[in-house]
């Protein structure tokens, strides 16, 4: 019995569609991970149901035009799109291999991640210190849940973003350590997408 | 001297590497772009600059059109044989997404309907 060796495949048959052999490790990698952050949409799809169904039950509580800064909302809101700025060109010096602009990219990744981080938590800790928690009306706990989930998403992925950093620093700039950047990379990038929905819905809607 | 290379690449054989089509250019316009969108979403929110019954309806086009940028200029999502398998889970994903959360707001609006105080 012979198995067939392939020892060559086609490039232009190896794309998509099943045709020609076997995907790049990396297009692999990407796909399995998009489909992982879809499921993560369909999570949050299910907070941002309960948020837009019970956002007018307050209970005789604070509505969110009274509970709502803008202000501090517009400067979350930039600090998480430059962090993914950020973000995407530290994927694209560490494509291109080069050590010193990948650490300068993380620097401002991680530290405007941590800055939206800190002003949501200050956020948090007011209204609750106030006596409006998630426990005061419906409205506030799908506020706390949808928004919370998002923050522990970025607290997550802070953590993971140092890892990644430390890996980068250990093992430099091989496949596999790029492979796991990539997710990251897309991970966060998802965030600022799911944080679009957020500051739409949630605080311009509801400020009004 | 390629045996190095070839110990640390896992690549699939045969297959050429691949340059990513993502430059900074492309970040820097998505950048722009969502910036831009950004604070067209706050200005909206906050002035009468848009018809006010309308201006949930234009936050929410705003909201899309970002979102597009996010996905077009961040996730580098585009038409090439390689992304339609993304294209097509995303579709399924959005699907899943429009029904779970347009289903919630149609049902429960009219539950609430049914659930008003009839005049006797």
């Amino acid at each position: 019995m012979t198995i067939a060796t392939v020892d060559f495949v086609p490039t232009e048959l190896a794309r998509g569609r099943g045709g020609g052999g076997p995907a790049p490790t990396r297009t692999v990698v990407a796909y399995g991970f998009w489909i992982f952050l879809l499921s993560d949409f369909v999570l949050f799809s299910g907070l941002f149901a309960a948020y837009a169904v019970l956002s007018d039950n307050t209970a005789g509580g604070p509505t969110g035009a009274e509970l709502f800064n803008l202000r501090s909302v517009f400067i979350e809101t930039m600090c998480l799109l430059f962090s993914s700025y950020a973000c995407g060109l530290g994927a694209l010096s560490a494509e291109r291999r080069r050590l010193g602009h990948f650490y300068i990219s993380a620097v401002f990744t991680f530290g405007l991640g941590a800055a939206f981080l800190c002003i949501e938590i200050s956020e948090f800790a007011g209204m609750v210190s106030k006596g409006d928690g998630p426990s005061r009306s419906a409205f506030l706990s799908a506020f706390f849940t949808l928004v919370g989930t998002h923050g522990a998403h970025v607290t997550a992925g802070l953590i993971w973003f140092i890892y990644m950093v430390a890996q980068v620093a250990a093992k430099g700039f091989r496949p596999h350590v790029l492979r796991r950047h990539l997710c990251f990379s897309l991970f966060w990038h998802a965030l600022d997408i799911v944080w679009v929905g957020v500051f739409t819905l949630v605080y311009l809607m509801g400020a009004r | 001297m390629q045996s190095v290379d070839r110990l640390l690449d896992d690549r699939t054989p045969g297959v050429e590497h691949e340059e990513s089509t993502a430059n900074v250019l492309s970040y820097t316009t998505g950048l722009g772009l969502a910036v831009l969108l950004t604070v067209a979403s706050f200005v909206v929110a906050q002035t009468n600059l848009l018809w006010p019954p309308g201006i949930p309806v234009g936050l929410i086009v705003l909201a899309f059109a970002q979102i597009g940028v996010h996905l077009v200029f961040f996730l580098h999502l585009g038409s090439g044989p390689d992304h339609t398998n993304n294209i097509l889970a995303l579709a399924f994903g959005v699907l899943i997404v429009f029904l779970v959360i347009v289903g919630s707001i149609w049902i429960i609006a009219n539950l609430n309907w049914n659930m008003m105080e009839m005049p006797h």
